[in-house]
C-alpha cells in the first residue's frame, strides 16, 4: 500500500510540476452535485451523442455520399443488378458486406432515436421543476437550439442512405421549401442543385450531418455542461438545502463512478436493442426513384409531429394574381413548428415577466406547486402528442379497421379541443394535490383507523407527519397575482406604458389567481396547541 | 425369471438404432406424400380449359343457391352486387377461393375469410361464370411458374406499381374511407396473379397489355422471396416503417435507460 501511495504521489507530483494541476484537480474532485434519478436524463442524451459519434465515425469509413449511378453487385440478391446511387449502394455494402456494419448502422440509428427522446424527457424535467429560472435561462436557450439541431441532424441522417423512404422524406422537404412565397423555388433549386432530386443534395447533407451540425453540437453541449458546472446543479427541496448551497456527493469518486457506469449502461442497452430489433431496413425500401412511393412512409418519430400536422391540415390555399400560397403546407410545416419552438425558447422570459421575479432559484419546484405552469406544459405535450399521432393516421386506420378520413377529421377536432381540456384538468389536479398537502400538514395523515368515541361519534384517527415532511410541504413560495399599479403616480402624472402593465397584471392573474396557500407557521402552531386533529 | 417372448422383440431392440429416426421419418413422409397424392384434388383439373357441361351445370346450381340473391338469377347484377357477365373464371377463383365471396357482411370492403366452397365447387362456379361470356381465365401452371423470374426486377416493378398501397414489404396499407390494401405475405401466387388480371374491389386491373405476364411473375417472385426472407437485422417490427421503430425506441430504449437511472439514483434522495 505504501508503495502504491508513493507511486501515485510520484505520478501526481510529475504532473503537478509541469501543469500545476493539483489545485484545479482538488477543487474539481470535491465539487458537490445533488443526486436524483431525474438528473440523469440529460446524461442519457449526452452518452447517446457519444455513441453516435463513435458509430458514425465507423460508418463514414465506407459510406459514399454521392448520387452518381452504379449497378448493384453486392451480397443482397433481391436488389442484384439494379441501378442505384452510390450512397444507397454503399449503405447496402455496410449492411451486408462490411463486417459488423449492420450492427453499427443499427446502433447508430437506435442511439439517434434514444438521443432525441432523452432530450425531450430531459426538457420536460427541466420545465416542470422550474429549473429554467434565473440564472439558467441561457442554458434553456442552448437546450432549445440543441433540440432543434437534433431534428435537422436526424432528418439529414435519415436522408443519406438514398433509399425509397429517405427520398420520399426529401420530396416532402422540397414541397415545404416550395411553399415559401417568393423565395421557395430559388431556395429549392439552391439546396438540391437544380430540379429535384438533383445531384448535389446527398453530398451537401453529408457535410452537414458529419461535420457542421456535430461540430455545433459539440460546442453547445460543452457550454451546456460547463454552465451546469459553473452555475451549480439545482436540487429538490429538503431540510438543509437552500438557495445558497448545494447538498450532495463529491464529483470524485461518486459521480465519476456513477456517470462512467451509466455511460456503459447506455451503450449496453443501445447495443442490446440493436442486436435484437431491426431499424430502418433500407434493403427492403429499395433505391429511391422519384416515381415510386410506399404506403406507410413516415419519418422517424421526432419528425412525426410535423408529418401529423401536414396530414391533418385542411386543404386551404390562397390563389391570387396567378400565384398560389399553399397554406396547407406553409402553416403545418413551417408556422406550427416555428411557433412551437419560439414559445419553447421564450418561456423562461415569459414566466419571469409574469412573476416579476428577479431572484436566483436553485431549489426546484414540485410541479403541483406551480399549477398554471404545469398545466401549460401538459397542454403543450398533449398538442404535440396529437400531432404525433396524426402522423400515423393510416396505421390507426388499418389496425383498428377505421376510416382514415374519419380519423383525420377526429384529429382536426382533438387538436383544438384536447389541449385546453388537459390544461384545465392538470391545473385542477395540481390544486387538489396542494389542498391535500395542506390537509396533511394541518391534520396529519389519514390512518384508516376509525374510532368510536364514548358519546358514539365516529372519527378517523389522523397521524401527525414528521417535521421534515411538514417542512417539505410548506417550504415553497406561493405566488400571488401582481397588483395593478395606480394609473397615475404620486404627483398625479399618468404612468408610462400603462397598457403593458395592465396586460402584465392580467397574465399574472391568469397564472396565480387560483391558488392554495400553504399553511403558515401560525396556523400550524394554533392547530398543535389546540390539540385538534 | 422367465423372459416373455414377444414377436417384435427384434424391432424393439432395433428402435434405438441410429438410423431408426431416419427410417421412421422416411416412412412417415412416404405415407403422408402418398396419401396426399392419392386424396388431394389435382389443381390441374380445376384449371383445365376444357370444362365439361356437367361442371357448368353444377356451377349454375351453386350460383343460384349462393350468389344469385345479389348477383341476379342470370348473373346480370342487381343493386346489391355487380354483374358477373364477362368477369371471367379468374375473378371467381380469386373471390371465392380467398373466401371474400359469398360476402358475410357489407362494410367498406369485403374481407378475406375461410373459403365456403372447396376447390372442386370453386372450379364449377368459375366454369359457370366463364361460360356466360369470355373473360380472364384462371392462370395455368406455366403462367405461374416464377422459379426463374428476376426478383430484383420484380421488386422494381412492385415498388413502381404496388408499393404505394400494399407497402414496401407487402404489409398492406390504408386506403380512403375504411378501405385498405391487404397484406400480401400469405397470399398464394395464383391469387396474386388473379388479383392483378381482374382488379378486385379498389385494386386497378393490370391486364397483359399494361403489364406483361412476365412482369407479373417477377412481382410474385419478389413477394414470395420477401415473405420468406429472414430478417438480417433481428425482429422485423412488422415491416411497417419508422412508426413501430419509434415506439420500440421509446419503450425499450429510453424506458430501459430510465429504469436504470432510477436504479442508480435509488440510494440517495
Amino acid at each position: 500500500m505504501a508503495m502504491l501511495e508513493k507511486a501515485a504521489a510520484q505520478v501526481g507530483g510529475t504532473i503537478d510540476d509541469r501543469f500545476g494541476a493539483a489545485g484545479w484537480i482538488k477543487k474539481t474532485a470535491r465539487k458537490v452535485f445533488p443526486d436524483h434519478w431525474s438528473f440523469m436524463l440529460g446524461e442519457i442524451a449526452l452518452y447517446s451523442f457519444i455513441i453516435l459519434l463513435l458509430t458514425g465515425t465507423f460508418l463514414t469509413l465506407w459510406f459514399q455520399p454521392s448520387q452518381s449511378e452504379v449497378v448493384y453487385h453486392g451480397a443482397y440478391t433481391p436488389l442484384q443488378g439494379l441501378k442505384m446511387s452510390q450512397a444507397y449502394e454503399s449503405t447496402l455494402r455496410i449492411s451486408f458486406d462490411v463486417r459488423g456494419g449492420l450492427i453499427m448502422r443499427q446502433i447508430h440509428h437506435w442511439a439517434a432515436l434514444i438521443f432525441v427522446s432523452a432530450m425531450v424527457v430531459h426538457l420536460c424535467r427541466i420545465f416542470f421543476t422550474g429549473a429554467f429560472r434565473k440564472p439558467r435561462e441561457t442554458n434553456w436557450i442552448i437546450g432549445t437550439i440543441l433540440l432543434t439541431l437534433a431534428l435537422i441532424e436526424g432528418l439529414a441522417g435519415y436522408s443519406l442512405p438514398d433509399d425509397l423512404l429517405s427520398g420520399t422524406g426529401l420530396r416532402i422537404t422540397e414541397g415545404v421549401l416550395l411553399s415559401l412565397p417568393l423565395v421557395g423555388t430559388y431556395l429549392s433549386y439552391f439546396l438540391f442543385g437544380g430540379q429535384f432530386p438533383g445531384d448535389d443534395l446527398i453530398a451537401r447533407l453529408y457535410t452537414a450531418h458529419v461535420l457542421l451540425i456535430p461540430g455545433i453540437f459539440l460546442a453547445l453541449i460543452t457550454v451546456h455542461v460547463m454552465l451546469v458546472w459553473y452555475q451549480k446543479h439545482t436540487q429538490y427541496p429538503l431540510p438543509g438545502r437552500t438557495e445558497k448551497n448545494a447538498v450532495g456527493y463529491p464529483f470524485f469518486p461518486v459521480y465519476t463512478a456513477k456517470a462512467g457506469g451509466f455511460f456503459f449502461i447506455t451503450f449496453g442497452v443501445t447495443a442490446l436493442l440493436s442486436s435484437v430489433a431491426t431499424i430502418n431496413p433500407i434493403w427492403l425500401f429499395g433505391p429511391y426513384k422519384p416515381g415510386e412511393v410506399s404506403d406507410g412512409t413516415q419519418p422517424d418519430w421526432y419528425m412525426g409531429f410535423l408529418e401529423g400536422s401536414l396530414r391533418m391540415m385542411p386543404p386551404w390555399e390562397i390563389r391570387a394574381w396567378g400565384y398560389t400560397v399553399p397554406m396547407n403546407v406553409l402553416v403545418p410545416a413551417l408556422i406550427v413548428p416555428g411557433f412551437m419552438f419560439t414559445a419553447l425558447g421564450l418561456y423562461p422570459f415569459i414566466e419571469r415577466w409574469v412573476t416579476g421575479d428577479d431572484r436566483e432559484h436553485h431549489i426546484l419546484d414540485r410541479p403541483r406547486n406551480v399549477p398554471t405552469r404545469t398545466g401549460l406544459g401538459v397542454l403543450a405535450i398533449s398538442f404535440w402528442l396529437i400531432l404525433l399521432a396524426g402522423g400515423a393516421n393510416d396505421l390507426f386506420a388499418i389496425t383498428f379497421h377505421l376510416s382514415i378520413n374519419s380519423i383525420t377529421r377526429a384529429f382536426q377536432v382533438l387538436i383544438i379541443v384536447i389541449p385546453p381540456i388537459s390544461y384545465v384538468v392538470t391545473k385542477r389536479i395540481c390544486l387538489g394535490l396542494q389542498r391535500r398537502d395542506r390537509e396533511k400538514v394541518l391534520h396529519g395523515r389519514e390512518t384508516g383507523i376509525i374510532q368510536r368515541l364514548p358519546d358514539g361519534e365516529m372519527i378517523e384517527v389522523h397521524e401527525p407527519i414528521s417535521d421534515t415532511e411538514k417542512w417539505m410541504l410548506t417550504q415553497h413560495l406561493s405566488r400571488r397575482p401582481l397588483e395593478l399599479e395606480p394609473d397615475t403616480d404620486d404627483n398625479g402624472i399618468p404612468r408610462r406604458r400603462l397598457l403593458l402593465s395592465k396586460a402584465r397584471a392580467r397574465v399574472s392573474r391568469f397564472y396565480f389567481e387560483d391558488r392554495v396557500e400553504p399553511p403558515t407557521p401560525a396556523e400550524v402552531r394554533e392547530i398543535e396547541t389546540s390539540g385538534h386533529h | 425369471m422367465r423372459r416373455l417372448t414377444v414377436p417384435w422383440t427384434g424391432l424393439t431392440r432395433r428402435r434405438r438404432h441410429r438410423f431408426a429416426p431416419l427410417v421412421v421419418l422416411a416412412a412417415a413422409l412416404g405415407v403422408t406424400g402418398g396419401l396426399y397424392t392419392a386424396l388431394a384434388p389435382s389443381p390441374h383439373a380445376e384449371a383445365a380449359s376444357g370444362v365439361s357441361t356437367a361442371s357448368i351445370d353444377q356451377g349454375r346450381g351453386l350460383f343460384l343457391r349462393n350468389c344469385s340473391s345479389c348477383h341476379g338469377l342470370n348473373a346480370e347484377g342487381s343493386s346489391d352486387g355487380p354483374t358477373l357477365i364477362g368477369v371471367g373464371a379468374a375473378a371467381v377463383d380469386f373471390q371465392v377461393g380467398t373466401g371474400r365471396m359469398p360476402a358475410a357482411n357489407v362494410g367498406p370492403q369485403i374481407v378475406k375469410k375461410r373459403p365456403s366452397f372447396d376447390a372442386q365447387q370453386t372450379a364449377a362456379l368459375a366454369a359457370y361464370v366463364a361460360s356466360l361470356a369470355p373473360g380472364p381465365a384462371i392462370p395455368d401452371k406455366s403462367q405461374l411458374d416464377y422459379t426463374n423470374s428476376d426478383i430484383a426486377k420484380g421488386g422494381e416493378i412492385y415498388r413502381t406499381n404496388c408499393a404505394m398501397c400494399h407497402n414496401f414489404a407487402g404489409s398492406g396499407g390504408a386506403l380512403t374511407l375504411g378501405k385498405f390494401a391487404p397484406a400480401l405475405r400469405g397470399t398464394s401466387p395464383r391469387h396474386m396473379y388473379e388479383a392483378m388480371i381482374t382488379g378486385p374491389q379498389s385494386m386497378p386491373v393490370f391486364s397483359d397489355s399494361t403489364m406483361p405476364a412476365k412482369d407479373k411473375r417477377e412481382i410474385i417472385a419478389f413477394l414470395r422471396n420477401s415473405a420468406k426472407e429472414p430478417g438480417p437485422g433481428g425482429l422485423s417490427l412488422g415491416k411497417i416503417g419508422p412508426v413501430s421503430e419509434g415506439g420500440v425506441g421509446w419503450l425499450f430504449g429510453l424506458g430501459a435507460l430510465i429504469a436504470c437511472a432510477v436504479w442508480l439514483g435509488a440510494k440517495a434522495r
